[in-house]
């Protein structure tokens, strides 16, 4: 492992980036980014969950039979995803209205299992740490991106808070003339704005 | 031996999580239960009790039920408490559901339903909640009577794309039915004293 601990936590911030350069765990992607409080919401509970998922299973790596290693992975992340989802409804039950179905799903995004496999079951703590906190702070500022294009365009402001906490308002940024496209807070809108993001990024090239 | 370890392994494992999340659960409870008696129930409770002259919420008590606990909300109209609340949880198609079933206890009818805490799918099952209309065909059935859904020879349209949930919601109504014709004398003896 020649990479330096700032790379492993860099990587997941632009080089990587889920969604768009891992085009991994589009549901939530897609489902949550109605606004950007909820991808806000939702990109914190991922990052959350795979930050404890990622030390754990770097801890347990030389105890975890190779053969049953992806069903421990589950029950840990599994674990972590309860947790998340029982907080969330004891201190911030109107994001986790919001957020719904798509909390407990998290525990089969793949972004989290592919972590665990792909890095944390063959690296140290101190990198896998880094690791799920590089990936799911670019997770979260993906999906608070992505929420903030759905809002923009479909209600005309940004309006919110983070976990009850930081409340903003930005009503009509375009202006009171503009109309709203309620399209792009509507499913389809999500595959779209998704795409035009996408494209943008690959604009810029990777390396 | 790699077996062992493997069940070993896998045991502990599920021990260690199973045991820390009943102990979170436990944490938890108490606050979560506020938190969808203010987001969830309250609402539901005031939107079936419209026009009550108390507050439904406040106006709580519990009863005995076996090993449980059920908490009943009452409302008042024109300061006579008429309406009885009961908490109901039915199976749905994805998870467990709430259900407030509201009975008039004057009439003997059913006063009202409200899907509280569900994890149906938005759109098909999810309609179970989020549109009134379909709640409303519950509104004003004789107590006596079971619902059904049409297919199964009852008089509740079920939502289209959603015969498991309608279902559902017509199986937790009757739990309700039947736990009403079971405890009226003790819902209407507590209901005057509750009422804030």
């Amino acid at each position: 492992m020649a990479k330096s601990l700032a790379q492993e936590f860099t990587k997941g911030l632009w080089k990587e980036i889920p969604p768009f350069r891992l085009v991994l765990g589009l549901c939530p992607v897609l489902g949550v980014t109605t606004s950007m409080k909820n991808g806000i919401g939702m990109g914190l509970a991922t990052a959350f969950v795979l930050i404890c998922s990622n030390i754990l299973v770097s801890l347990l790596r030389k105890v975890v039979p190779s053969k049953v290693r992806i069903a421990c992975f589950i029950i840990i992340i599994a674990t972590f995803v309860i947790v998340v989802e029982m907080m969330m409804q004891a201190f911030v039950y109107g994001l986790f209205l919001d957020l719904g179905v798509f909390i407990p799903l998290i525990v089969v995004n793949c972004i989290v299992l592919g972590r665990a496999e792909a890095f944390a079951s063959k690296n140290s703590v101190i990198p896998s740490m880094a690791d799920g906190m590089g990936i799911g702070l670019g997770f979260t500022f993906s999906l608070a991106a992505l929420g903030a294009v759905r809002e923009l365009l479909g209600t005309g402001g940004l309006a919110g808070d983070i976990f009850g906490f930081l409340p903003y308002e930005l009503p009509n940024l375009f202006g009171a003339s503009f109309e709203p496209f309620a399209f792009a807070v509507q499913a389809p809108g999500a595959f779209i704005c998704l795409g035009l993001m996408l494209f943008l990024l690959n604009l810029v090239p990777s390396k | 031996m790699e077996m062992i370890k493997m069940v070993v392994v896998l045991t502990i494992l599920s021990v260690i999580s199973g045991g820390g999340l009943k102990w979170l659960e436990e944490f938890t409870k108490p606050m979560i239960e506020v938190q969808e008696l203010e987001l969830v129930k309250g609402p539901a409770i005031r939107e079936i009790l419209k026009g009550a002259s108390n507050d439904p919420v406040e106006s709580r008590f519990k009863i005995q039920d076996g090993d449980e606990e059920r908490t009943v909300f009452v409302g008042a109209f024109d300061g006579e408490p008429r309406v009885a609340v009961l908490e109901v949880s039915g199976k749905g198609f994805a998870d467990k559901f709430g259900l407030l079933v509201a009975f008039d206890v004057v009439e003997d009818k059913l006063a009202g339903i409200s899907v509280t805490t569900h994890k149906e799918t938005p759109g098909l099952g999810g309609e179970a909640k989020d549109n009134p209309a379909w709640a409303a065909q519950f509104k004003g059935k004789p107590v006596n009577k079971q619902c059904k859904v049409t297919n199964d020879g009852g008089d509740i349209n079920a939502l289209s794309g959603a015969t498991i949930t309608s279902r559902a919601v017509c199986d937790a109504t009757n739990q309700a039915l039947a736990k009403y014709e079971e405890f009226k004398p003790q819902l209407v003896e507590n209901m005057k004293s509750a009422v804030k």
